[in-house]
């Protein structure tokens, strides 16, 4: 346990930051309050709004730690939400379109899995294929327009509350903790992480690497079909161009704000889900803190090349350096006096 | 005689090894040097600081007497040092004439002159005795072909030293023929050409003197005509053969001949990489697959392990036949296979030491059913004791151990799974003194319990000392047997030198 919190806290401490900076700004914002049976507050807000990417990077994280990127995310997100509504709108009822879009989500992953695992693209290139033609896809199911239905059961996995609590949120949460403990209470997760790191060596040590790389872009085609099913039942309609679109890029960040490496290995979901709060704090406390909104994505870039930077291992090595070399000036040495008069 | 190009000296260090230690090079105008050495004994090494793909740490290198100091390639190329690689470095999606006259094309109103590159181009093949069309794409014509016109580019634009690095490794005894020809025209014009190859035949068919490099230092330089392929390759490997055979004292085990049978690989092989062979393995034993690098030692233990499909042949025991067509199937047969490149095919570097040894075991066990954490520190500390496996402890990064101690991890790993027939391809190499002879009293230990193991070494005493017998492979082919009094330096030198008419 001690050790789950050391690899979490830079996360948390980051969130703890951004969360303070914010309520400089707005001081409202840790404000929450209970009304009609539901909390309601910014913070709750965040974990709301932040469903999607929190989904999608516990997905991403699984990917990542292959040594592999899926930029697929935000548009299987359109395919499922689409499926999803489709499904709806044609009187399937709840559970079959649900069904439906998690098959589909399954289905997407799959195609990724083949590419990679069998044929062997390189995973940016094979996610780049579907990433740009699934929007055609979802489009063909939509029929080109907006598909939206009035469904209440379906558009309670958007915007219904349980135990007061947004269901996005507690759904991203739930999901975190189930493939966490699928990661680890089974071999799985080291599995994962052995053929991130050395693929042939694992292969030469027999694990099945080419089932378990097809199954790690299933487990993120699924998450993509949950992120789906939530934006589309939030808004209680698909939008094959819309939805989910760049989202597979505050996936990749919300990984890496985690502390996750994009050279696979060692991974933790618990850091990758703080990473999209973390990235969702800062959406929803730029806005609140009222700067004009033509400043949000500066701002914003600034602040994760801040939290990027402070993460570094390589400004750690750094940060000791400068120091050491500040302690040694203060003790000068005849060598590095001469060595300076030679390089001006 | 003066030098066309002098080395005297050359050092040059990376961290934690000494590449070339005061290394001493002459060639002469006029003629073909061969350098030669196993892997690792510094040939690129030496060739990268000639071309100035590195900077030397001390040495002197003189071209025509003037000392020269190359920082880059194409500042060797224009003091006259041509370099010609194995894989052809020019770009076949131009054409012929576009490759020879890349970087100086003659212009024409600041455009390229397209009729006057190709007259150029076959000016310059002119004398190679090639009847090709300049015009076309050079990824068009074969690789022979594509080597010469890189030699013809490299002697135009340096025009002193040619460097050929395997310029034959991919070629057919034809090409090869039609590439000397080459070479020798050259060598007659009295260019100096340094010729890097591990085939001997070439060397002595070609070359004019060699110089022998082993471990970082010039072994030797001498004629070519006053060698036998014996002295040379006792050169290379670093054995003086009488010497050796009177000293020394093998192992011999009287129960040697009623082991019963373990695995029989019955005409295993794969065109293009090794012929079809026979190889029973027997209860407890250790057989020694002794030949030079690229001769098919490797492969050997691919195609049983199922790295690589064989083509041909299976494996069967006294059940039936055994499934080994990939490494999860070999490994359910009970096989085992520490790799010869233990970084990149054997440690999973990130992973702890702990997970490194369980993990054939769980990948056999399948993912659903974990090993318990109890049993995985059992089995580890277990492993780190019995194998004396250095490290602050199971949890440690496997990336952070020396050598040594991560091929004992890669050996625990196999062991934890207790296999039957376990293949270690070169298990000492890169390891230091006290940690080989460890692994080497552990190859022994395993065996008294029952398994076999099939050893692959360059080290030629290392394998006498661990062996019951020894496999000779020479170009891709099983070509001898030793056992019992016969397994000898000599002897095995003698296999691997022995040209295919002279060797019954």
């Amino acid at each position: 346990m001690s050790r789950f919190l050391a690899r979490i806290a830079p996360q948390l401490v980051t969130l703890a930051a951004i969360v303070v900076l914010v309520t400089l700004f707005f001081p409202d914002f840790i404000q929450i309050s209970f009304e009609r049976g539901r909390f309601v507050g910014p913070i709750i807000d965040v974990l709301k709004r932040g469903a999607p990417v929190a989904l999608l990077a516990i997905g991403m994280t699984l990917v990542i730690a292959t040594r592999g990127i899926d930029l697929s995310v935000g548009t299987v997100m359109a395919i499922t939400g689409a499926v999803g509504a489709w499904a709806i709108a044609s009187g399937y009822g709840v559970v079959p379109a649900l069904l439906l879009a998690m098959v589909a989500g399954l289905a997407c992953g799959l195609w990724n899995g083949i590419l990679v695992a069998i044929i062997g693209i390189q995973p940016i290139v094979a996610t780049l294929i579907l990433m740009t033609s699934g929007r055609g896809v979802a489009q063909l199911i939509t029929e080109g327009r907006i598909l939206t239905f009035n469904d209440p059961a379906f558009a309670f996995f958007g915007s219904g509350t349980l135990l007061g609590i947004p269901f996005p949120a507690v759904l991203w949460l739930l999901l975190a903790v189930a493939v966490t403990l699928l990661m680890r209470r089974t071999a799985l997760g080291m599995l994962v992480e052995a053929i991130g790191i050395n693929r042939a060596a694992s292969a030469l040590a027999g694990v099945n690497a080419r089932v378990l790389l097809i199954a790690v872009y299933m487990a993120s085609g699924l998450c993509a079909a949950f992120a789906g099913i939530v934006a589309t039942a939030d808004i209680r309609g698909a939008d094959a161009n819309n939805a989910g679109l760049w989202l597979e890029l505050d996936a990749i960040l919300a990984v890496v704000i985690g502390g996750n490496s994009l050279l696979g290995g060692r991974f933790s979901i618990a850091a990758s889900v703080l990473g999209a709060l973390i990235i969702q704090t800062i959406d929803t406390g730029i806005l609140l803190a009222g700067f004009p909104s033509e400043y949000n994505l500066v701002i914003k870039a600034g602040l994760v090349l801040l939290i990027l930077l402070l993460q570094s291992p390589n400004l750690a090595h750094t940060w000791r350096f400068l120091r050491d070399e500040a302690m040694r000036r203060r003790e000068p040495e005849p060598e590095l006096h001469t060595r300076k008069e030679i390089e001006p | 005689m003066p030098m066309l190009l002098t080395i005297r000296s050359l050092s040059k260090s990376f961290p934690g090894a000494r590449a070339l230690d005061q290394v001493d090079l002459d060639l002469r105008a006029g003629e073909v040097h061969a350098l030669l050495g196993e892997n690792g004994a510094g040939k690129s090494t030496l060739i990268k600081c000639l071309t100035g793909a590195y900077r030397r740490d001390s040495g002197e290198i003189r071209l025509d007497g003037a000392a020269i100091s190359p920082g880059s390639t194409s500042e060797a190329q224009e003091l006259g040092i041509g370099t010609v690689y194995q894989e052809v470095n020019l770009l076949p999606n131009l054409t012929v004439a576009q490759n020879l006259t890349f970087g100086r094309e003659p212009r024409r109103f600041g455009l390229v002159n397209g009729r006057a590159q190709r007259e150029e181009a076959r000016r310059m093949l002119s004398g190679y005795g090639l009847d090709i069309d300049v015009g076309r794409d050079l990824g068009t014509y074969s690789v022979a072909i594509q080597q010469i016109v890189a030699i013809a580019r490299a002697v135009e634009l340096s025009g002193k030293v040619l460097i050929l690095d395997e310029p034959t490794a991919s070629l057919d005894a034809e090409e090869t023929r039609m590439l000397f020809g080459v070479v020798r025209s050259l060598r007659d014009k009295g260019l100096g050409i340094i010729f890097v190859s591990h085939f001997l035949d070439q060397v002595f068919e070609l070359t004019d003197r060699l110089t022998v490099l082993r471990n970082g230092q010039k072994i030797v330089t001498e004629e070519t005509a006053r060698l036998d392929r014996v002295k040379l390759i006792e050169h290379m490997l670093g054995r003086e053969l009488a010497e050796v055979e009177d000293a020394e004292r093998r192992r011999t085990d009287p129960e040697a001949k009623n082991r019963s049978e373990l695995i029989r690989f019955e005409n295993l092989g794969r065109s293009g990489l090794v012929q079809p062979f026979d190889l029973a393995v027997h209860r407890g034993e250790v057989i020694g697959l002794a030949g030079l690098l690229g001769s098919g030692r490797t492969e050997t233990a691919e195609l049983m392990f199922g790295v690589r499909a064989a083509d041909s042949g299976k494996a069967r025991d006294e059940n039936g036949d055994v499934a080994c067509g990939n490494p999860r199937e070999a490994i359910g047969s009970g096989f085992g296979f520490a790799p010869e490149d233990r970084k990149t095919d054997g440690i999973v570097a990130d992973l702890s030491v702990r997970e490194n040894i369980i993990l054939a075991l769980q990948a056999r066990r399948g993912w659903a059913n974990p090993i318990p954490r109890a049993e995985q520190d059992r089995l580890a500390d277990a492993y780190i004791q019995k194998l004396d496996i250095r490290t602050s402890g199971a949890d440690k990064a496997v990336g952070d151990l020396s050598g040594g101690n991560q091929q004992k991890v890669v050996l625990a790993r196999w062991l934890a799974m207790n296999p039957r027939f376990l293949i270690l391809d070169e298990p000492t190499r890169g390891i230091d003194v006290g940690a080989h002879a460890e692994i080497l009293r552990l190859i022994h230990q395993i065996t008294g319990e029952g398994m076999s193991i099939l050893v692959i070494s360059s080290e030629l005493d290392e394998l006498i000392a661990v062996s019951d017998r020894i496999i000779v492979v020479r170009d891709r082919k099983h070509v001898a047997e030793l056992t019992g009094d016969d397994v000898t330096t000599g002897a095995i030198v003698r296999a691997i030198a022995a040209d295919d008419g002279a060797h019954k």
